[in-house]
């Protein structure tokens, strides 16, 4: 419908451009009228979202027409289509200068924003020395004199370097007393943009700006006339001079800052009035002064007084009803927070800001109150505020948990007395949001733990206890395993934690972590050969084993096979040089400062660290992380490769020589010690058979998209398998998704026994798609041996919700043939699920919100496979949406509710499939809060059944 | 400021206005994204809200959102005032403005917009000066407006 109506628009536009350029192009010379029409029409059309290449040079004669309308849409044209088109800018340049010189108000108006608007560099090169005089010849119009200073601030954020200082600045200065509040307001702007980068050129506005404000603070509020805002007099302007104050420190000039000091208490005292209007206009106005005057006192940090007072207004906007001003007030005392006088002042209000994070409906206002507990945690609340921000993270938003993390975790560090409690708080991180717990704060904790020996027996007890959970994170494995593998052997005294009830505890969870989890556990284990001579022969069995020596991982594999051999050749002794207990790591900023500084941006987290010069020097620094694959193994990071025996030729992506014809590492199975055969067209899992020989690889040059539909389909359910397979070449995949992230590894096998020679994989996104999803993908080694297989890793992110399917395309050259083929990705909305359980209430409840037609997608459609209730569960929960059982009042029915994640934004989904055996049909029925999702959703699950 | 939007709450861009030369990709997908982060906000949320390394003050009058983007420093209530002045401006050039006055007199909510702020910073906040100013050269067109046309769903104040 939608579509229908989008595609008459564009087929409308396109026949009146067509019209349009034949009017231009046309014999017959139009006249300034029509061509104003026409420009015109461009322009709506251009606003409709639609590209314009043509009608500038029309736009440019009307813009040196006399008549006032044909300029003035001349110039509108201009500004809005013209961003820094040099050419067409030295077209207008002389219109323009005419304009400028024509001492006609209203055209010298229209140039000088033309000016502003396109605000390039060429229109600074041609106009920066001119404006200036413009600006402050005493026969300029005060609408001029506005116009000319606020062009001339555009031009100079552009280019500084081509607007002159010179005489001219002390007379700007001096607009600062002029009669015209509204020339007062542009020149004040103009002056604060200048005396941020020259502040000793306009140091005389100072004194100057203080008494204006004095006498707008102090005026009856109808004195201004117009420049009072219901009833608020001039406050823009106030808010302006506020600003410039702000580019310097307090006056010296005592008389100055007297007054200056009075100006801000007058305002300080208004906020205790009652309001003179109840219109939220009126409270905004005078609110916005208030929190500018805050923040000069902040900036000047110098008179305890007002900034105490100013604590104290801010308190009572904590409370206030209205959740702008709530929100400004915990933004603004995170700054007060960081002076020293008012610090104190701050924490008073700590349970409001505690009752905020618990209670405030919209996020944007939680996270304010996150960065203000944040700001005030000194050594005395410490605790209070981790425990709080804890608490809040078990509901905190996904968008903002990460953050939280870090903060708990330096706050934790920073303020800890006690190293025990440091240990429990990082390890309740892990357990309360394990997905968000970054390699550098897990990386960190184990940094404390080595360097603080009177740490260390508690954390080894701690982990262990905490590894006894069934389920427990990664995150935690990885931890656990390391700090065992240091200082297991501080509590292997306890039989309860014996050296092997240690060992069996971390080996249970090995087989479900990822390889480089797996990679650190090996490490451990041959710490352990060292430290528990009596479980050497049950880690050696371990080691030994095929799922370890032969593993499909090179990583794992050398590890094994080299942690096995040293566990054999060598002597105690060399094996207790070997695996010496890690050093104390150098002294450094924390990693993880270094990242929320990062996320967050310079400023918003330096101040604590800076003014409060509390930092924790008997607290150490970190290592870089390594990555396990990193060949440096001497770094001292947790994951590197301990022994240093590692810079062996099987580092990396070089496929071991291996004596079997299956080079083909199968990567799909969940049993790491599974190869596939190679033969084509054999029967493994993924392939079907029918495929494997039904796609001929065009030995011509030719670029089409191999349409494998079917093949693509399946993968919308699952997410390992081949993607694509023909004589010469075999693609697999394996990926994993969680929220709006995903990874994907690509396999490309070389089925041939001859070299794969300038082979370029490239994954192509559409423009369309290249704003909702992110990839990102690291080129491979151009050749490709016969019989070997290569990897490549893309990094998924899905920003918005979307349509198409990246496309894969694969060149290269095999014997004397170019070889180029595309097959469609199958990156689709669906990953991004993720299920949400709900109660049969709730999801008719939701259903039922979602009843507007827009959000409902239905598709009636015949059987492709035998229906089975079995398979169609399973197909379900492959989509990502969890399966709600016993929620449809008809049992044959299926329903399903998840929650689609983007980075922008998250879509609920609800599902609800009903079969039909007598007919072989389905019904399925999408509804969502986005029309083009319902759509999507629906076009993908319809074709698996 | 850095940008001014007006969308509708179907996510239709009714104007847009740059104070910072940017790509026209760039624009394209900044004002996708934005317009998603804000039409998926509920009514009684705060106003404003960090966005990119800035902050947007966003109102919603009637069927319209008018939207702003500003820099770390500004001041976040004079910008929601700032919104509410130029509509203001709308209201009386147009007479109880509605989203179809600024569809089909688009210029002329161009107009308004570049009397009131230039440069991304407001020129006078006077509604008699930029009223005035606009009237002068509404006197200069030879031909008044086109008759208004039915009001739909008026702005409300």
């Amino acid at each position: 419908m939608k579509g229908k109506s989008k595609e008459a628009e564009i087929k409308r536009i396109n026949k009146e451009l067509a019209n349009i350029r034949s009017k231009f192009k046309g014999d017959k010379a139009l006249d300034g009228y029509s061509k104003k029409k026409y420009v015109c029409k461009l322009l709506f059309i251009f606003l409709l979202g639609h590209d314009i290449d043509f009608g500038h040079m029309e736009a440019v004669n009307l813009l040196s027409s006399n008549r006032y309308t044909e300029k003035q849409i001349g110039y509108l044209f201009i500004s809005v289509l013209v961003n820094s088109n040099s050419e067409l800018i030295r077209l207008i340049n002389n219109a323009i200068k005419n304009d400028l010189a024509s001492r006609n108000p209203t055209f010298m108006g229209l140039a000088l924003h033309c000016i502003a608007n396109v605000g390039s560099r060429e229109m600074a090169e041609a106009f920066a020395g001119e404006i200036p005089k413009i600006l402050v010849a005493g026969d300029t119009m005060d609408s001029v004199k506005q116009s000319a200073a606020l062009c001339l601030l555009r031009l100079y954020r552009t280019s500084p370097d081509l607007v002159p200082m010179g005489d001219w600045t002390s007379r700007v200065v001096h607009l600062l007393n002029d009669q015209h509040l509204g020339v007062v307001t542009a020149a004040t702007s103009l002056i604060t943009t200048l005396a941020q980068k020259n502040p000793e050129e306009f140091k005389t506005s100072v004194s100057l700006a203080v008494s204006r404000l004095s006498r707008i603070v102090t005026s009856a509020s109808t004195d201004l006339q117009d420049y009072t805002y219901y009833f608020v007099p001039a406050p823009w302007l106030s808010v302006k001079l506020l600003r410039l104050l702000q580019c310097y420190p307090p006056p010296e000039d005592p008389a100055v800052r007297g007054r200056l000091t009075e100006c801000l208490e007058t305002i300080l005292n208004k906020a205790q009035e009652p309001p003179k209007s109840k219109k939220v206009q009126h409270s905004n106005a005078k609110n916005a002064v208030l929190f500018e005057a805050i923040s000069l006192i902040i900036h000047h940090d110098s008179e305890p007084n007002l900034l105490v007072r100013a604590c104290n207004q801010l308190g009572q906007f904590l409370q206030h009803r209205e959740t702008n001003l709530r929100y400004l007030a915990l933004e603004s005392m995170c700054t007060l927070a960081s002076s020293e006088f008012s610090h104190e002042a701050v924490k008073t209000h700590i349970e409001t800001v505690i009752n905020a994070l618990k209670t405030e409906r919209d996020v944007s206002v939680r996270q304010r109150a996150v960065d203000l507990l944040y700001a005030m945690c000194d050594r005395s609340n410490a605790q209070q505020i981790v425990a709080e921000m804890l608490n809040y993270l078990e509901t905190a938003d996904y968008s903002i948990r990460e953050e939280i993390v870090l903060k708990v975790a330096i706050l934790a560090e920073k303020y800890a007395v006690d190293y025990t409690w440091y240990v429990d708080t990082i390890l309740n991180l892990i357990r309360i949001a394990g997905d968000y717990v970054s390699e550098e704060v897990w990386y960190r904790v184990i940094q404390i733990v080595i360097n603080r020996d009177d740490v260390q027996g508690y954390a080894a007890k701690t982990v262990f206890e905490a590894l006894q959970a069934p389920a427990c994170h990664e995150n935690l494995v990885k931890v656990g395993g390391y700090i065992l593998g240091e200082f297991g052997n501080l509590i292997a005294g306890d039989p309860r934690s014996s050296p092997l009830i240690q060992f069996n505890l971390l080996h249970s969870k090995f087989h479900l972590c990822s390889v480089p989890t797996r990679a650190l556990l090996l490490s451990t284990y041959i710490k352990f050969v060292n430290l528990f001579p009596e479980i050497k022969t049950t880690i050696q069995d371990v080691l030994r084993s095929d799922s370890q020596l032969k593993n499909a991982d090179v990583e794992l594999q050398q590890r094994a096979v080299e942690y096995l051999r040293l566990s054999t050749i060598a002597s105690t002794d060399i094996l207790a040089t070997v695996l010496e207990e890690m050093p104390p790591f150098p002294e450094r900023e924390s990693s993880i400062l270094a990242k929320l500084k990062k996320k967050k941006g310079p400023g918003t987290v330096t101040d604590l660290e800076e003014i409060k010069k509390e930092r924790s020097s008997d607290m150490n620094g970190s290592a870089e992380p390594a990555s396990v694959n990193a060949s440096a193994v001497s770094t001292p990071s947790p994951s590197a490769d301990l022994l240093g025996l590692g810079a062996a030729p099987l580092a990396n992506s070089a496929p071991p020589p291996s004596s079997s014809g299956s080079l083909l590492v199968d990567v799909f199975s969940d049993s790491p010690s599974a190869v596939a055969p190679l033969a084509p067209g054999s029967d493994d899992n993924f392939a079907s058979p029918d495929l494997a020989s039904s796609e001929v690889v065009s030995e011509e040059p030719a670029d089409t998209v191999h349409d494998a539909d079917e093949l693509f389909h399946k993968f919308v359910c699952k997410n390992n398998g081949v993607l694509f397979e023909n004589q010469l070449l075999q693609i697999g995949l394996k990926s994993e998704f969680r929220q709006n992230l995903g990874r994907m590894f690509i396999f490309y096998g070389n089925k041939t026994s001859t070299q794969f020679l300038n082979f370029t994989p490239t994954v192509i996104c559409s423009d369309d798609l290249q704003s909702s999803l992110n990839l990102q993908t690291k080129p491979v080694d151009p050749t490709v041996d016969g019989g070997a297989q290569v990897q490549q890793v893309v990094n998924i992110e899905c920003v918005s919700d979307f349509m198409e399917a990246p496309i894969l395309n694969i060149q290269f050259r095999y014997g004397g043939t170019f070889q180029n083929l595309s097959v469609k990705l199958p990156i689709t909305l669906n990953k991004f699920f993720q299920p949400t359980e709900m109660s049969s209430q709730d999801f008719f409840q939701r259903w039922k919100q979602l009843s507007n037609p827009k959000q409902e997608v239905q598709n009636i459609f015949k059987a492709k496979h035998p229906m089975d209730a079995e398979i169609t569960k399973a197909k379900i929960i492959g989509f990502g949406s969890a399966l709600l059982e016993e929620v449809d009042p008809n049992p044959a029915n299926f329903v399903g509710a998840g929650i689609i994640h983007t980075k922008t934004t998250q879509i609920g989904c609800l599902l609800r499939l009903e079969p039909n055996l007598q007919a072989q049909m389905y019904r399925l029925t999408l509804r969502t809060s986005k029309e083009a999702v319902s759509q999507r959703l629906c076009e993908l699950l319809s074709e698996q059944f | 400021m850095r940008f001014m939007l007006l969308f509708s709450r179907q996510g239709k861009l009714r104007l847009q206005k740059w104070y910072l030369a940017t790509a026209d990709k760039d624009k394209k997908k900044m004002v996708r994204e934005l317009m998603q982060v804000v039409l998926a906000r509920k009514p009684k949320m705060c106003s404003f809200l960090e966005w990119r390394d800035l902050k947007v003050v966003y109102k919603r009058y009637a069927s319209l959102y008018f939207c702003c983007a500003i820099e770390g420093q500004d001041n976040e209530l004079i910008t929601l005032e700032l919104i509410h002045r130029y509509v203001e401006l709308l209201d009386k050039y147009f007479g109880s403005v509605c989203e179809l006055d600024i569809i089909f007199n688009f210029e002329k909510a161009y107009f308004i917009l570049d009397e009131f702020v230039m440069g991304g910073e407001i020129q006078d906040t006077s509604k008699k000066s930029v009223l005035k100013a606009i009237e002068q050269a509404d006197l200069l067109q030879e031909v008044r407006n086109p008759p208004k046309r039915p009001l739909w769903t008026p702005i409300d104040l």
